[in-house]
This record gives C-alpha cells, sequence and structure tokens, in this order.
C-alpha cells in the first residue's frame, strides 16, 4: 500500500517535471548541430513501429473524444504515455454524455482542474488487472487512492455496480477496459 | 650492435628535440570557441557515429560527434554480462573456435561497409588480434550477426580492411606461423624453413553479408602490419604493409629492426579472382568455425569449415610484388583518388608516398631490385611520388580530407601532422595527449570524405584525466579540421584501448535502426508467443521453462517439482512490443549473468542448481513502475523427491496460517 501511494507520488512528480519542461524551454543559441530535435514527453516520440499504448489507443477511438479532451485538459496524456503499466477504465462519449447536463463543460474549465484530474485518477489503475484475473468483490485501489469494487457475473465484470466492462483492449503499456459509465470518486 | 645502437641514440636525440618543442600548455591550444562546436543540446542528436576499436576490451564501441557522448558498447570478441552475450545459450556458439570457446580477444580495427567506395551504413567489421577473427555487426540492430575464424593465421592484425565494395574484407596474419595443415611442432628457430605469411580475401555476400573465406594467399615468413585496398583507379589492388622482413622469430624489438627497408605488399586482387577461377588455388585441409546469429532465431549456430584454396605467388605471376617502404612500416594509407599510397616507418623520420601510376609502369617495364622469396621487389626511387622530409618522429597512420590533404599521427613526438598530398608540404602540427596511434576522418578511407573534424586516439592520457587508481582511462580527441589550422575542441575517455575507428553521418544509419523484433516472426525453437502458452516441460533430468515476460510479471513465476541433479533451462520470451522495453532475468545463485531480453526475443539462462532451497528469481532492467514487483520463486527438491512440476502466475495463494 505504501509502495502504492510512493509510485503515485513518484508519477506526480514525473508529471510536474514534464510540466516545468515545457515551461522552460531549453533552446540554446550555441548548439552546433542541425539534427532532428526532440523534445517534450514520451508521446512525442516518433515511433510507427510499436504496438499502441493506453493513449495512442483512446485517440484513436471516436467512441472516446470526451476522455481523450479530458486527458489533455488535465494534462495526463504525458504521464499516460509513460512506461506504465497501467489499467484504464474509460468511459466512452456516450458515457459522458449521460451525465448530467453541463458537468463535462463545468470539469473543463480551468479552475476545475484539480476536479477533473481527481475523476480521471479514479479511472486509472497501476498494474494491469486482465479480465480474466478479476475476482467478485474485489476491490483496486487507484490512482487516486479511493478504491473501485468489481462485480463478475457470468464473466461480466461491473465496475461500483454502475459501470459495465463493455470491451478489454491491450495496450503496449497496460491494458484499457472500455466502461459505459463515468467512474464518480466517493464523496469526500 | 653498434649500429642498433646508434639508431638508438638518435632517437634519444630527436626525442629530446621534438619534446622541448611541445608547447608546456594545453589550454594554449583549446580554442575560445571549443566549448560551442562540441556541444550538442540536451535532446539533440550527433552529426556523426563514430564507430571505435575497443582493443583487449574485444568490444566495439558508438560515440556521438562532436559531444563525444558514448551511446553503446557492443559486445564482439569478449563476453558481456551485462548483454549476457556468451551467457546465454542463444549467443555461445558466437564466440566458438576452432581452440574451444573463446571468451576474449583484442579488436583492433574497424571498417565500414562500402559501394561504390563510399560508406553505405549496412555493417561494421571488426578484427580479433589475437585468435585470428573477423566479426561483421549489424547497423541496423548494433549488434555482432556473424564472426568468421581465419586459419593458417597467428594474430589477425592486418584486418578487417575492405575494397571499395566490400567485395572482400582482408585479413593479414601478424605472426607467420607453421601453416595449420603441417605438423607445427617444429623448433621455433626453424622459423625461416617452417614460417609462413598467410593472407585471407574474405568474399562479402552483397544483401546478406555472409563472409567466406574466397582464398588465402601464401607470403614469406613476415609480419603483416596494415593494409588499405585501392580505390577509384586503382581499386582491383590491395595494399599491405609489413615488417620483420629480417625474419627474426626472437627480440623482435632489435632483430627485426635491422634493415632500412621493409615492404609494402602489392596485391592484384583481380589478378588473383582470375587464379582463383582458373583452378591455380590449392585446397588445403585446415578447421576452422563460422558462427552466424539468425535474427528471426534469435540465436547462433556454429559450423566448422575444414578448407581453403590456397594460391602460391610461384604459379601467379604478376599477382603479388613487393614495394620497398622504410624502417618496419606500420600505416598503409591510400588517398581518396587512389593515386597515393601513403607507408608510414615507425621508425622512419619521412613519410614515403608512393604513385599508383608508377608502380604501375614499373611492373609493365619490369623496373625490379631483385626479389624477396622470388617476388619481385619493385624500385623505391621508380615507384616513389616523394618523400615528407622530416614531419615528425614514429609516423603511424594517415587519413585523408576532401581537399587533398593528409593527416599522419606521430607516436613518439605525440602529435599530429596535417600536409599536402600533390607537393608533401607539411602545412601545420598539433600536439596530442598523449602518444597518439590511429587517426579517424569522417570518410577518411573512402573516395569522399566529410572532412570537418579529425579524432585522435591516444594510449596514454597520464594526467588528462581525474587520476582513477594505477589505470587509467585511454582517450580520443577531437579536432576542428573544417579550417586551414586543425583546433582542438574535445577530449573524452574511452573504453578500453582505442585503435582504429571509423565515422559516418548519423541519417545513414539512424533512419534504419530497429526498434523491436516482431513476436510473430519470433522463430526460436523454445519461443512462447502467449502467456497461455507458458509451461514447464521435464525431459530426463533436463527442465525447460517456457516463460514470458511483459509488464510487469513472469509467467510462469512459482515453480515447483526442479531436483537436485536437474539442468534448468530458463527460455524466457519477451512479449512486450515496444521500442526501449527490455526485461531482464536473473535467478539467485546462477553462475551466470543476467538475460537482458529485447521486445519479441527469446533467450535461454542455463543453471544447474548446486543446493536445495527456494531461489528467488527477478527482472533486472528497471522496465516498469511495477518492475520491483516482477518477480518469483523457483523451489529445488532433492534428488529422488516426489514434489511434482507444477508451474503458475497468480493462482498459487498463500495458505492462511492455522
Amino acid at each position: 500500500m505504501k509502495k502504492i501511494n510512493n509510485l503515485i507520488a513518484l508519477i506526480f512528480i514525473f508529471g510536474m517535471i514534464s510540466c516545468s519542461q515545457e515551461n522552460k524551454n531549453t533552446e540554446s543559441a550555441t548548439t552546433t548541430d542541425n539534427s532532428t530535435a526532440v523534445s517534450g514527453g514520451q508521446e512525442g516520440v516518433a515511433d510507427d513501429v510499436s504496438q499502441k499504448d493506453v493513449v495512442k489507443i483512446a485517440i484513436g477511438s471516436a467512441d472516446h473524444t470526451t476522455l481523450v479532451a479530458a486527458l489533455k485538459q488535465a494534462e495526463y496524456v504525458n504521464d499516460l504515455s509513460n512506461a506504465g503499466p497501467f489499467t484504464v477504465f474509460a468511459p466512452t462519449n456516450a458515457a459522458f454524455d449521460a451525465l448530467p447536463k453541463g458537468t463535462v463543460e463545468e470539469l473543463m474549465k480551468p479552475e476545475n482542474k484539480d476536479k477533473l484530474q481527481n475523476i480521471l485518477e479514479y479511472h486509472v489503475a497501476i498494474g494491469v488487472y486482465k479480465i480474466e484475473n478479476m475476482l467478485d468483490g474485489q476491490t483496486i485501489n487507484q490512482a487516486n487512492l479511493d478504491n473501485i469494487t468489481l462485480s463478475v457475473k457470468d464473466g461480466k465484470v461491473m465496475v461500483n455496480n454502475s459501470a459495465h466492462i463493455i470491451a478489454s483492449i491491450p495496450a503496449s503499456n497496460g491494458i484499457i477496459h472500455v466502461i459505459d459509465a463515468v467512474l464518480l470518486p466517493p464523496a469526500k | 650492435m653498434k649500429k642498433t645502437l646508434n639508431v638508438l641514440t638518435g632517437l634519444c636525440l630527436l626525442l629530446i628535440i621534438f619534446s622541448s618543442c611541445k608547447p608546456k600548455n594545453a589550454v594554449n591550444t583549446v580554442s575560445s570557441n571549443a566549448a560551442a562546436k562540441s556541444y550538442v543540446a540536451p535532446g539533440k542528436y550527433d552529426e556523426f557515429y563514430n564507430f571505435v576499436s575497443g582493443g583487449f576490451s574485444g568490444q566495439m564501441s558508438v560515440y556521438g560527434l562532436p559531444s563525444g557522448r558514448l551511446l553503446r558498447v557492443i559486445p564482439v570478441f569478449a563476453v558481456d554480462p551485462e548483454k549476457s552475450w556468451g551467457y546465454s545459450e542463444e549467443t555461445k556458439p558466437m564466440l566458438n573456435t576452432s581452440h574451444g570457446f573463446v571468451p576474449w580477444d583484442d579488436l583492433h580495427h574497424t571498417e565500414l561497409s562500402q559501394t561504390n567506395g563510399e560508406i553505405n551504413g549496412k555493417w561494421v567489421f571488426g578484427n580479433a588480434n589475437n585468435t585470428p577473427r573477423l566479426a561483421r555487426i549489424d547497423l541496423k540492430t548494433f549488434r555482432t550477426a556473424e564472426i568468421l575464424e581465419l586459419p593458417n593465421s597467428g594474430g589477425n592484425h592486418s584486418s578487417p580492411f575492405g575494397t571499395e565494395n566490400t567485395e572482400y574484407i582482408v585479413a593479414g596474419t601478424r605472426f607467420s606461423v607453421p601453416p595449420d595443415n603441417v605438423n607445427g611442432d617444429v623448433p621455433i628457430s626453424s622459423y625461416k624453413q617452417n614460417f609462413k605469411g598467410h593472407i585471407s580475401f574474405v568474399s562479402v555476400q552483397p544483401e546478406s553479408g555472409e563472409m567466406k573465406i574466397a582464398f588465402q594467399i601464401k607470403t614469406p615468413g613476415v609480419n603483416f602490419d596494415l593494409a588499405r585496398c585501392g580505390r577509384a583507379k586503382s581499386h582491383g589492388w590491395f595494399f599491405f604493409s609489413c615488417y620483420n622482413s629480417e625474419k627474426a622469430n626472437t627480440l623482435l624489438e632489435v632483430n627485426a629492426s635491422q634493415k632500412d627497408k621493409d615492404f609494402i605488399m602489392c596485391v592484384n586482387w583481380k589478378k588473383a579472382e582470375e587464379y582463383v577461377k582458373a583452378g591455380k588455388g590449392m585446397k588445403k585441409n585446415v578447421r576452422y568455425a563460422h558462427n552466424t546469429y539468425d535474427e528471426n532465431k534469435h540465436s547462433a549456430t556454429s559450423t566448422f569449415e575444414n578448407d581453403v584454396i590456397m594460391l602460391d605467388p610461384k604459379d601467379c605471376p604478376d599477382m603479388v610484388y613487393f614495394m620497398p617502404c622504410p624502417k618496419s612500416p606500420h600505416g598503409c594509407d591510400t588517398d581518396p583518388t587512389g593515386e597515393y599510397i601513403v607507408g608510414s616507418g615507425k621508425l622512419a623520420a619521412i613519410i614515403p608516398v608512393f604513385s599508383f601510376t608508377k608502380i604501375q609502369a614499373a611492373i609493365a617495364n619490369k623496373t625490379f631490385d631483385g626479389a624477396y622469396d622470388g617476388i619481385p621487389v619493385l624500385k623505391y626511387d621508380a615507384v616513389l611520388h616523394g618523400e615528407v622530409k622530416k614531419p615528425g618522429l614514429g609516423p603511424l597512420h594517415t587519413e585523408f580530407d576532401a581537399n587533398g590533404n593528409a593527416y599522419t599521427s606521430f607516436f613518439v613526438s605525440s602529435e599530429v601532422v596535417k600536409w599536402r598530398l600533390s607537393d608533401l608540404t607539411v602545412l601545420d602540427r598539433v600536439p596530442t595527449y598523449y602518444s597518439v596511434g590511429h587517426l579517424c576522418v569522417p570518410g577518411g578511407p573512402t573516395k569522399k570524405p566529410w572532412g570537418k573534424y579529425m579524432i585522435a586516439y591516444n594510449k596514454i592520457t597520464k594526467d588528462r584525466f581525474l587520476p582513477t587508481g594505477p589505470e587509467l582511462a585511454q582517450s580520443a580527441q577531437l579536432f576542428d579540421i573544417s579550417g586551414d589550422k586543425m583546433k582542438l575542441i574535445l577530449d573524452f575517455p574511452t573504453i578500453g584501448e582505442p585503435h582504429y575507428a571509423e565515422a559516418i553521418p548519423a541519417e545513414l544509419i539512424s533512419k534504419n535502426s530497429t526498434k523491436i523484433y516482431k513476436i510473430e516472426d519470433n522463430k526460436n525453437p523454445y519461443v512462447t508467443k502467449g502467456e497461455k502458452e507458458a509451461k514447464v516441460e521435464r525431459k530426463g533430468n533436463e527442465i525447460h521453462v517456457y516463460m514470458t515476460s511483459i509488464r510487469s510479471h513472469f509467467v510462469p513465476d512459482n515453480i515447483e517439482g526442479v531436483k537436485m541433479g536437474d539442468v534448468v533451462y530458463f527460455h524466457v520470451t519477451n512479449l512486450e512490443q515496444d521500442w526501449d522495453v527490455p526485461h531482464g532475468f536473473a535467478v539467485k545463485g546462477a553462475p551466470n549473468s543476467e538475460l537482458l531480453i529485447m521486445p519479441g526475443e527469446t533467450q535461454t539462462l542455463m543453471w544447474k542448481p548446486e543446493r536445495t532451497g527456494v531461489f528467488p528469481m527477478y527482472c533486472t532492467d528497471f522496465c516498469s513502475a511495477l518492475h520491483q514487483e516482477m518477480q518469483g520463486y523457483i523451489r529445488v527438491s532433492p534428488a529422488g523427491s516426489s514434489t511434482p512440476i507444477t508451474f503458475s502466475t497468480g493462482t498459487n495463494q498463500p495458505k492462511s496460517n492455522p
């Protein structure tokens, strides 16, 4: 448990480092070479050969444009392009649309970034949780440190008794479980 | 003896003169904008790859230029536990020889493959100077793809230099030895009767790169030192420097320095090809290893060859000529036009420059100065373009730029001298720190040098870096040669001892670099293509573990049923298909290295447990946030135990306490 907390702290630190890199541009006037520039985080690595990571898969999915926009707003694209491994519960556009009117727009406002980050972290676990290893009643501690609870019936998995896993897509740095409802962290 | 003493006294005097001329303070020789010239900003790429021989490390290293950043050490002739080279079952055959498994060698020279006299970025070759071998490294993967042993050789020093389309890589023996197919149990003092030199011409298959000894040429018992191909107008010829024309077999320091001239041997290899085709070669019974690494099987195989075709110059007129060259020549370098062959008598105070046009005329007119062991010796004055007079002391090696200039290293006077080929005028000289050996100009040994930089590889560093006890790093020194004067811009330490090196524009290689091995192409007989296929099988006393690794677990990670006396083979397949995500594997107590397995690859670690118990195993390469969780256990029971083979991941849950 402590270890997971440390890991999450680490991931946050990575996130902060990548933010500070974006702010400070280390362009130097004395550079002699004219070669290809490499900048930004791992999401910018040019690589058409490797299997796609969780972010690239989400970006490539027409059903996840809201999620991708939210990840960008929360500045989590770089983190989720990292080595992971991650389990991402990925609500579809329809799942976001099912939220009370105006919820998504409200969360996307800059002043609500913390709130948005908390919700997105509630959709991510560190580690690879495959359907075949999921148990009825199992809890998973998510990246925001709140638990989700799984229920398994006839091989079908439901999260928090509200979201069905409707598809699972392996990624280079983990796995995506597509869900049909947005998971809301327990009220504090 | 007296003569030797005189020479030595002269040498000492010269030394004193030269050393007194040397600048006292290195700072003086560093230009003020040196830092900017070698600075490559974080995240930016270097302009050139620099392939540097690792000398007695047995490896080859790759640096970026102009930064001097170490990019990779490629294991070649020496085992490398970091990369499981020579430790995994798949790589062990690469180091097989007719002498058995040889885990080390001394890699002196590099040769980048060429097309039409220009570097093509496909392969780099390396030579083994102790147990004679040639290696070919694939520049898509930066891995050693092939190692070929060379028979009839003793120390493959005059190697691995190639022709302008890499038709051949040559391998000249540094030690003459009794040939492999005769009884070698002869008195050493019978050198003159029984010892022979041999030069191998190794053909390189243009597509696959596969090497084969096309033929060998039997030569007098001299010591071959270095070599260069003819290029452009001299394409079809090869030039080999040799020393010890005295045929000494002891105290060569003195006894091989008697004559005022040794030789550069000129070989018309197109003629040699004709003789081979005409059946003039004799098949000689020898034994040598040929090891190849199959990129799809992810494993090496050794085959043993049993003969070579030998050409004897006695039966093959007009194929080999000797050209006199002052005082134990070392370097032998052909300029970009192919007209000039620069010899470097390491004990001489001149640099002789030979003319290919004059060599051809001397051969046509039979302007000979007698013969050496039946091989015609060309008249020195007839083939000489001219001599660079008093350039420095101890000339070793020469590289070229695109503007008709040559750069020669001087070991004894620790300097590099720039001179003009056309009129042999000395243009500039710079000190090196200290005792320089080889030089490298990007594209220097080709028809089209890129110039821009010259790198000097130094044998001795003394006070140049922070001290690290008695053993100090050798070094490379980077000079800017874009202007009239050579300007020192960077020192950087190297691995092992750097001998020759070559540099190549980065884009010729970087665009082809392999990122992952495709799992569907994996033909390793022990591959496990998915976690469901993972298993443990007993075959007699062999336990085969078909294991997978992916972020962040092994399948299986709990194994029981191994017994004392068993030999365990862990066949680990890295299921990742993601760039730069290798997994490692190690098991406690194994007298072996780790495995380092690239994405899509299978590698095997062999382990004979020497005690009973439970042994941890883990991933050695920080792969992910849960890398530290990537671990498992294997249980070893006594011989005769009834513990059955079981294996699992995630299901062998702890039993609760009673």
